[in-house]
């Protein structure tokens, strides 16, 4: 007998856990709408046999008694009374138990009895749940475009890509640019999570973007004589445009900057997404007719109330191109910049020269990130990322982040700029930060405070500040269209009740979003000004989906999409994503679970074939 | 073509062949529970599952086509396993109480559970119980539904109604009334088209057949009992055993008189009643120019009409006024039959017999005009229940006799007899029309065109002209082809001068209230044996029907008089539908 062992591995612990881990991915994948009370016992069930069994009645029978009486509610066997018992029982759990195994079970059980009441008391009175399954395909459901990503997937794994191309077009018209810089939410749930970890949609977008060459867009509708005026060629402008124009709408887009694409071109750098390979979708949107009108600027050039005596319609879908103000001490210095202006110069070709600079960029989010590594290929010294909370704060996508470090930019959490030093040629020479510590936790969300540490200077030569957008609202205002908080608000639909024919979509009318949600709007207001017009024209494509294949879906790695080394990136404003190889493409492809045929998307909310 | 093996057999099929499709070929039936042609192909059941070779886990049948080389086991021991424990768990939550079940002996799940020798049950069992408002005529047994969702999809799909929804997640979730709401509360048509596609006993119409035994019962009461037309192509030939040359009409005649009821008639006369009211109507609307911008629609499919009250509820108005042949019968058998009689309508107790559910609904109506007696009709029976009643009165098929309809309204025409299928309405009334406009009868085949070509044509559309006028006139069956229609018509896209409309798809030969057999659509099959009946008839014209011609003479006066109006109109804004 040894005084010491060293533990071998317990089968049983094993297995527990990669339970755990089953279940982790389970939970990542979990669809919505599903019934909290039913959740909730599922979840005590869980806890319960975590117990340690020391706290004899709050946890080890509390949380077991827990269980018993959800499960009477599930069952339509409980009262009010039960009800009323889950709710001191969970409080009393909360407060009586020595260690989080049990109070924060017994918590998360009254939380749930508090904000779904509802829900409990319609089991326990009729019986039955108000809540049933909202996402049988859940990349389609979760793509704010509903793009047909089992089929364009399918498509691109039997290496029909031009078909890909055709297939998402009927939901989006920027299938490239989509390809390159989608935030790509369909990701989020996807039910392969279970098996393994998602599918890489955007990647498998992009691969039938490269390969499938120039892909002509379908004929459009007879034309029924109505002209449409479009105010803004960004991406939702444009997508409205092209729905419009094939549904045989003359549509005409005006646009103050000299070229299309919006923030497409003038927001997101050639790194991420070529300009020409933006050029290709909009391209193909021209092709069915659209025509441009460059260099108008609404309420300069042009008015609202002159485009509505001009045209059947106007959509306003200028985006949120103004900059928001950190409103702090020294703003107007020389040298500092917006966010929005700083990458419009250099989409515009007129690039500042940042050789040997300190550049600090505040915010963290993805504008900022684009910043900070457009500065370091502008042949910035140091670029440093200034941010009040810490980098699992950040909104930005965690692979911008992982990029912007990679080419060696320095990120400075917990400060919180508070004044702007200039040198005394009235130009910015730093900024003052106060240190911030991580603090509470606000609905979700860490909050910061102050440490209490004196303020400290980040010198830096340009400051650019992304810290959110606007939209230029005045005109509106005075055209009677309804702003409010940087936003135009419409109805629903996208219209005004008080100003018929005149609709708005994109960022906005639904504050800086993304491309994807652009589009998605675009689709809305396309469908609803053809109504508008009289019509019922139906946007559908032909392509047939490839049967799904049989597959026995044995776990296998997701292809992740390789960038070119970071030292060599940094020196250029060339792509620094690669795509995949064709076996890749195929391989990923193949790991999608076709839910639009295995699973409830076969029987409700599967594949939607037109709108 | 696609080479592939199942169970050792090859067989070449065209490339989109279901599995299934393909073992069908070669004999091999798979079994099934969910499955219903191109709408329930969402492999929910699981029993249709084979094995592929080189592949580990099972494949559903009905729902993946066959690849070339594919090597299929359809009864495999990994899928004989599977299989029977597919059912077992399907049985854990099914109340198998199959001796009082309407279903028990055409049970598909039965049926599926008796082949697999399934005799005990491994599995704890969990029935649900949804309270269910039982004087609704369609009746819903939660603890027998084993959640195929074919109720669902026939509802959404073919009669786009939408009645039917899952509710509830996780291992709860089941099928109810679409928006937890309860089923009085919405706008189901009652067209019964989720019973017969149900494959257990979860849907049923509720039963009356007692209410009738009391009747008879009774000695007070006179029972008087009618037959519609679609019935008798289908009521023995298919649920009782009879061949389809020896179930007649004769024996159903036969049948109801050994069960006890005193007088017996064929709903065919009453249709060409309605025939003599609604082809009048029509020439007088028509004639009037009031059909100019929107048709008259028939009103003698009461689905329909709970579905015209509900969905589109500014057209009533075009509806005619005319009773069904139904309630035309009632209404009739309670004044000029009890007259003749000597009985007092209230002594009348009036049965009809149906292909329909939403008859059931329809004798509710509490409209009463000159009939002095309460309901029209007091009791309706699906052709379902009259099987029913017929084996419950232990009388051996075999033995009936044709037996004719009692005196005063016997007669009957072909003309009426086509009411039970579509087209038959518009047929009969053409038909009719030619001779009140022209003065003479055009060939009994002259507005064949109206007929439906298949079962699965859902809108027969016509010219015709009759005297110097032309009559646009069109046919449609299934609530969602009428949608379809009804769109087309306020959009502008179609004009119409006279449409005919039946909620389940065939007409009344595929009523909801008819025999079910699981995964066939008989429909044009039974259609057919109308058209037959009406091709050998005596008479062919409605109108020729002299019974009908007595009725006027003696009672009625004639088509749209003040009396006609008080028992054979209604008016149909007088009750309210659900929306």
């Amino acid at each position: 007998m040894s005084r010491l062992e060293i533990p071998g591995p317990d089968k049983g612990q094993l297995v527990v856990e990669e339970l755990y881990k089953d279940l982790e991915r389970r939970i990542e994948s979990s669809p919505p709408g599903l019934c909290p009370v039913d959740m909730t016992r599922a979840f005590i069930e869980m806890c319960q046999t975590q117990s340690c069994g020391k706290c004899t009645p709050p946890c080890r029978v509390g949380l077991w008694q827990l269980k018993n009486l959800l499960t009477d509610v599930m069952n339509g066997t409980a009262t009010m009374e039960t009800l009323d018992l889950i709710d001191t029982l969970s409080e009393s759990i909360r407060e009586g138990s020595d260690c989080p195994i049990g109070y924060e079970a017994g918590a998360m059980v009254h939380k749930s009895l508090r904000d779904c009441r509802e829900d409990y008391e319609e089991h326990v009175r009729q019986g039955r749940c108000t809540c049933h399954y909202t996402q049988p395909v859940p990349c389609v459901s979760l793509c704010p475009a509903h793009v047909d990503i089992p089929g364009y997937i399918a498509l691109t794994g039997e290496g029909r890509y031009a078909d890909a191309i055709r297939l998402i077009r009927k939901d989006n018209p920027f299938p490239t640019t989509c390809g390159f810089i989608c935030e790509h939410p369909c990701e989020a749930r996807c039910r392969r999570n279970i098996v393994d970890d998602a599918i890489n949609i955007r990647g498998l977008k992009r691969m039938a973007a490269d390969y499938a060459g120039k892909v002509p867009p379908p004929e459009c509708a007879p034309s029924t004589g109505k002209r449409i005026a479009v105010v803004g060629g960004g991406p939702g402008g444009l997508s409205a445009a092209y729905y419009l124009q094939l549904m045989g709408h003359q549509t005409t887009v005006f646009e103050m900057l000299p070229k299309l694409g919006g923030m497409l071109r003038y927001g997101i750098p050639n790194y991420r997404l070529p300009k020409d390979r933006l050029d290709e979708d909009i391209q193909a949107i021209l092709e069915t007719g659209v025509q441009v009108e460059f260099g108008k600027r609404i309420g300069k050039d042009i008015t609202i109330q002159s485009l509505r005596q001009e045209y059947d319609a106007v959509l306003i879908s200028i985006g949120a191109s103004t900059d928001k103000k950190l409103g702090i001490e020294g703003e107007h210095a020389e040298g500092v910049i917006s966010a929005v202006s700083f990458l419009r110069d250099v989409g515009a070709d007129k690039s500042p020269d940042l050789t040997g600079q300190e550049v600090a960029v505040i915010g963290g989010g993805n504008v900022s990130m684009d910043a900070v590594r457009t500065a370091k290929r502008l042949g910035a010294k140091k670029v440093s990322i200034v941010y009040r909370r810490r980098t699992a704060d950040m909104t930005a996508l965690p692979a911008e982040i992982e990029g912007a470090v990679a080419e060696g930019i320095e990120v400075l959490t917990l400060k919180a700029p508070s004044r702007i030093e200039t040198d005394k040629n009235g130009h910015v020479s730093g900024i003052y930060v106060t240190p911030q510590m991580i603090s509470k936790i606000k609905d979700g969300r860490a909050s910061v405070c102050p440490t209490g540490e004196e303020d400290f200077l980040i010198p830096c030569q340009t400051l650019i500040v992304a810290i959110g957008q606007d939209i230029e609202s005045e005109h509106f205002a005075e055209a009677g269209v309804p702003v409010s908080r940087g936003k135009i608000m419409t109805e629903r639909y996208g219209g005004f009740d008080n100003i018929p024919g005149v609709f708005a979509g994109g960022d906005c009318a639904s504050g800086p979003a993304s491309v994807i949600k652009a589009i998605a709007a675009s689709k809305v207001v396309a469908a609803n000004i053809d109504e508008y017009l009289g019509f019922h024209h139906i946007i559908s494509c032909d392509v047939e989906i490839p049967e799904p294949r049989l597959s026995d879906r044995e776990p296998c790695g997701r292809v992740e999409l390789t960038e070119r080394e970071a030292c060599s990136r940094v020196c250029d404003f060339e792509g620094v994503e690669n795509c995949m190889t064709e076996a890749e493409a195929k391989q990923e492809s193949h790991r999608c679970l076709r839910c639009d045929h295995f699973g409830y998307g076969i029987f409700k909310g599967g594949r939607k074939e037109k709108w | 073509m696609v080479n592939i093996t199942i169970d050792n057999q090859k067989i070449s099929v065209p490339s989109g062949t279901t599995i299934m499709e393909a073992a069908a070929k070669l004999g091999t039936p798979i079994p099934k529970l969910c499955y219903l042609k191109d709408i329930n192909e969402i492999a929910a059941c699981r029993v249709c599952v084979v094995e592929i070779e080189g592949k580990d886990r099972l494949v559903t049948s009905c729902n993946n086509v066959v690849t070339e080389g594919m090597v299929i086991y359809t009864n495999s021991p990994k899928v004989r396993i599977a299989r029977r424990q597919t059912v077992q768990l399907i049985l854990s939550q099914h109340d198998c109480k199959c001796a009082t079940c309407v279903r028990s002996g055409n049970c598909t799940l039965q049926q599926v559970a008796n082949d697999l020798n399934l005799i005990d049950l491994p599995f704890k069992e969990r029935f649900e119980d949804t309270p269910w408002d039982k004087t609704f005529p369609l009746i819903r047994d939660s603890r027998k539904c084993i959640k195929c969702m074919r109720c669902i999809q026939i509802c959404d799909k073919i009669q786009g109604l939408n009645i039917w929804d899952v509710t509830s997640t996780g291992s709860r979730t089941t099928i109810n009334v679409n928006g937890n709401k309860k089923i009085n509360e919405v706008s189901c048509s009652l067209c019964g088209q989720c019973i017969t596609h149900c494959p257990v006993g979860a849907l049923r119409e509720r039963d009356d057949t007692e209410d009738v035994w009391s009747a008879i019962a009774d000695k007070k009461k006179v029972v008087v009992a009618q037959v519609a037309p679609a019935v008798r192509a289908a009521w023995g030939g298919e649920a009782l055993g009879l061949s389809r040359e020896e179930a007649t009409i004769g024996k159903i005649m036969d049948a109801l008189k050994k069960i006890g009821i005193d007088y017996v008639f064929d709903t065919s006369f009453s249709a060409d009643l309605t025939i003599m009211e609604e082809g009048n109507e029509f020439l007088q609307r028509f004639t009037k120019g009031e059909l100019k911008l929107r048709p008259m629609f028939t009103s003698c499919c009461p689905g329909w009409i709970r579905f015209i009250k509900s969905q589109y509820p500014h057209l009533v108005p075009q509806l005619s006024t005319a009773k069904s042949p139904q309630q035309m019968f009632g209404a009739v058998m309670k004044t000029y039959f009890a007259q003749s009689i000597g009985v007092a309508p209230e002594d009348i107790y009036t049965v009809s017999v149906m292909p329909c559910v939403a008859k059931k609904g329809e004798r509710n109506m509490e409209l009463f005009y000159g009939e002095y007696a309460g309901h029209d009709i007091d009791t309706v029976l699906t052709t379902r229940e009259l099987t029913r009643m017929i084996r419950a009165a232990h009388i051996d098929p075999k033995s009936l006799k044709d037996r004719e309809c009692d005196p005063l309204m016997k007669e009957w025409s072909g003309a009426g007899v086509i009411f039970g299928a579509t087209g038959g309405v518009m047929e009969a009334a053409l038909r009719s029309a030619h001779y009140l406009v022209t003065g003479r009868n055009p060939d009994p085949d002259a507005f064949k065109i109206v007929r439906s070509p298949s079962f699965e044509t859902g809108v027969v559309e016509a010219e015709v002209q009759i005297g110097d006028a032309t009559i646009r006139a069109a046919v449609v069956s299934g609530l969602g082809n009428v949608r379809k229609l009804l769109e087309a018509i306020e959009h502008g896209e179609v004009h119409y001068d006279f449409v005919e409309v039946m909620a389940c798809p065939g007409g009344c030969v595929g009523g909801g209230g008819q025999p079910i057999h699981d995964g066939e659509e008989l429909a044009h099959t039974r259609g057919a044996n109308l058209y037959f009946l009406d091709k050998n008839a005596k008479i062919r014209f409605s109108h020729e029907n002299q019974d009908v011609m007595k009725l006027y003479n003696d009672f009625l006066e004639k088509p749209l008089s003040h009396k006609s109006h008080m028992l054979l109109h209604t008016d149909h804004t007088k009750w309210d539908m659900p929306r």
